[in-house]
């Protein structure tokens, strides 16, 4: 038993939208996948089929050999986090980590000298030890969801499914919890899904990031490879920014309106192209032979960097440039912008 | 507190009970707007509910004490009860499963659905009662199959208790659907995926979450049960110590010019009325912050 949960080609429809079509996915045992993609584009849908919350049309989903059809919710055993958190606003904290406990058959069901060291230890797992009489409207955004989180644990679940788990949070609070949840992971090694439409967030946190677009896995891999190879002209804008240039492909050459642009291809495209190129691989040269003029029209800050806006005649819409070490050019100014990367796609 | 390390603390989570100021209207507007509200309420509600209870007590203490343990009007007064108490659990049952099924699930004819329940509101109730006399009454179309089998329903308990439950029916069903709605099936599905039964789902997860709404809508389901007139007066044929709710009691002493009797047994109605009121007005503070809680998950 190598692979924890197998994705075999699902497809889902709603009426007649089709909100999954033909994914497959292998995930491994302790592995933390990240689902990724725009709103819409069938993450949720994705988690509720592998936590059986919905029924799949075609294609199956198996937890190591068993085909999940033939299993109750209850003997699932998921771990099921939604995006809002769902605790039970009637129940003591205590009382939502329990609910799991408490909801097994009389037989199995542990005595509640049991339940009680139970939810102290997994107060302590989730470093909110002491809170067990608190009631949900008592506790901040970022408690209720690792009280979530507990609740989901204490049945010992298979796999834990987090639908967008940071999702309505404020930006500190997200990047917090995120070392949490890394960490929590380390130490208890659940095989773990969470959907996130924030590309930062999968990369950080993600052994594998799986990209979903319009129902379909455009790629799934390591953050490094779905960052730096990414597999399809959709990816390359959504994960991180990227320039678009319509090229034309000769030889081994990408030309932009007959000036070429980028050497030494070695993929075989000819014809027109689509370039994507990152703002930080665009460097400002003095003079090369692949080089692309243009003016700064504007500057600004992103985050560490400095980024200037150049207008490129034949191109609508102005390039970002990443200006790491360079000395910032001025406002007006006509430079030459080399491509360092790129990444080519045969134009649709 | 035990999170100190952490940078987050708790939301503030007082309700927003600030003041509010509508418009800029002037005090003048204002003044007169309240007191034109105040001499209405007093002219159509409370003059008569305080001239209820005074012509109830116009005979002294006594009188009262015997108009209402009367015979016929402890019979009233028991029918009146067993009706509201039969009524009332079938709407309960009849409300929670309509609202769940209209907040749960999506199926064809979910609005025309909704639209039913709402019926008994625009049909005038002597209209129900009628329809009940079509139906069960001796010319009506299941009347001689009932004769034959010797069950009566019209001018009886059984077509009061019709009658009743479904002039009532809409009172929980409506309280529960827009409040249902509004929680969706997560905590549901939650349940579910830890492993809890259907039952258990119910009792622990969803019956507590409604339960404010729920009261409400029995406080009110109940008010309607013991104060129907029409419908009943319809079906009822007012046998006396028999047939006649309190309602009905009340109308048949009044014709009978015995206006303190009639009065006294009014008053306990027009006591529940109060009571009802009362205890609507407290569940609307709670169940506002009950309300404003769902809203904050
Ligand atoms: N219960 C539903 N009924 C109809 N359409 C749905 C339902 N759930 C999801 N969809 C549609 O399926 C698509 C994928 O939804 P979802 O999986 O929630 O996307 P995501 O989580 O990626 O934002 C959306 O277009 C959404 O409108
Ligand atoms: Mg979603």
């Amino acid at each position: 038993m190598s692979v924890a949960v197998t994705i075999e080609s699902v497809e889902k429809r709603f009426q007649n939208f089709p909100a999954l079509r033909g994914v497959s996915l292998d995930i491994q045992p302790g592995e933390l996948v990240a689902l990724l993609g725009p709103s819409g584009s069938g993450k949720t849908t994705l988690l509720r089929v592998i936590a059986g919350l919905e029924q799949a049309e075609r294609g199956r989903v198996l937890f190591g050999e068993t085909d999940t059809r033939d299993l109750s919710l209850r003997e699932r055993r998921i771990g099921f986090v939604f995006q809002h958190y769902a605790l039970f606003k009637t129940m003591s904290v205590a009382e939502n980590i329990a609910f799991g406990l408490k909801s097994r058959p009389r037989a199995e069901r542990p005595n509640p000298a049991e339940i009680k060291k139970r939810v102290s230890d997994l107060l302590e797992l989730i470093q909110l030890p002491g809170l067990e009489k608190r009631y949900p409207s008592q506790l901040s955004g970022g408690q209720r969801q690792r009280i979530a989180l507990a609740r989901a644990l204490a049945i010992e679940p298979r796999v834990l499914l987090l639908d967008e788990p940071f999702g309505a949070l404020d930006a500190k609070v997200r990047k917090d919890l995120r070392a949490w949840l890394r960490q929590l992971h380390q130490r208890t090694g659940h095989t773990t899904v969470f959907v996130t439409h924030d590309q930062e967030e999968a990369l950080e946190l993600a052994d594998r990031v799986a990209i979903l677009h319009d129902g379909r896995l455009e790629q799934v891999g390591s953050p490094d490879d779905v960052y730096d190879h990414p597999a399809t002209p959709f990816i390359c804008q959504f994960l991180g920014d990227a320039n678009h240039l319509p090229v034309k492909v000769v030889g081994s050459q990408a030309f932009f309106q007959d000036r070429p642009v980028l050497g030494g291809l070695r993929q075989n495209l000819g014809g027109p192209a689509s370039l994507y190129v990152r703002p930080q691989h665009l460097r400002i040269v003095d003079d090369a032979p692949l080089a692309l003029p243009g003016v700064v029209e504007h500057l600004r800050r992103n985050g560490p960097l400095r980024r200037a806006e150049v207008a490129v005649e034949g191109l609508s819409k102005r390039l970002d440039v990443d200006l790491a070490s360079q000395v910032a050019p001025a406002i007006g100014e006509r430079i030459r912008l080399r491509i360092t990367h790129g990444n080519l796609f045969a134009a649709a | 507190m035990s999170d100190a390390s952490l940078p987050y603390q708790i939301e503030d989570l007082a309700p927003a009970r600030a003041a509010r100021r509508v418009s800029g209207e002037s005090r003048i507007v204002q003044f007169v707007l309240v007191v034109v509200s105040l001499a209405f309420l007093c002219l159509f509600l409370f003059l008569p509910l305080i001239s209820v209870f005074v012509e109830a007590g116009a005979r002294g203490w006594h009188a009262y004490r015997e108009a209402i343990l009367e015979p016929d009007a402890l019979a009233a007064i028991r029918l009146t009860l067993f009706i509201a108490a039969i009524a009332v659990p079938f709407n309960v049952i009849f409300g929670l499963a309509a609202a769940w099924a209209i907040a749960k699930f999506e199926f064809r004819g979910k609005s025309l659905l909704i639209s039913f329940i709402d019926l008994p509101f625009s049909v005038s109730p002597v209209i129900s009662g009628l329809v009940f006399v079509l139906l069960f009454g001796a010319q009506g179309y299941f009347g001689p199959w009932l004769a034959a089998n010797d069950l009566k329903i019209i001018f009886a308990v059984p077509g009061i208790l019709l009658a009743t439950i479904f002039v009532t029916f809409p009172f929980v069903a409506r309280e529960l659907i827009p409040h249902m709605q509004s929680l969706g099936s997560a905590d549901e599905e939650t349940a579910l995926t830890l492993g809890a039964s259907g039952w258990r789902t119910f009792f622990t997860v969803t019956l507590p979450n409604v339960k404010w709404s729920l009261f409400y809508g029995v406080l009110l389901c109940n008010a309607r049960a013991m104060g129907e007139f029409g419908a009943v007066a319809v079906v009822s044929g007012k046998i006396r110590g028999v047939t006649t709710t309190m309602p009905l009691h009340v109308e048949i002493l009044y014709n009978e010019y015995m206006g303190a009797a009639a009065f006294a047994v009014a008053s306990l109605l027009a006591g529940l009325a109060l009571v009802t009121l009362v205890l609507k007005t407290v569940l609307e503070w709670r169940f506002a912050d009950a309300i404003a809680a769902s809203r904050r998950h």
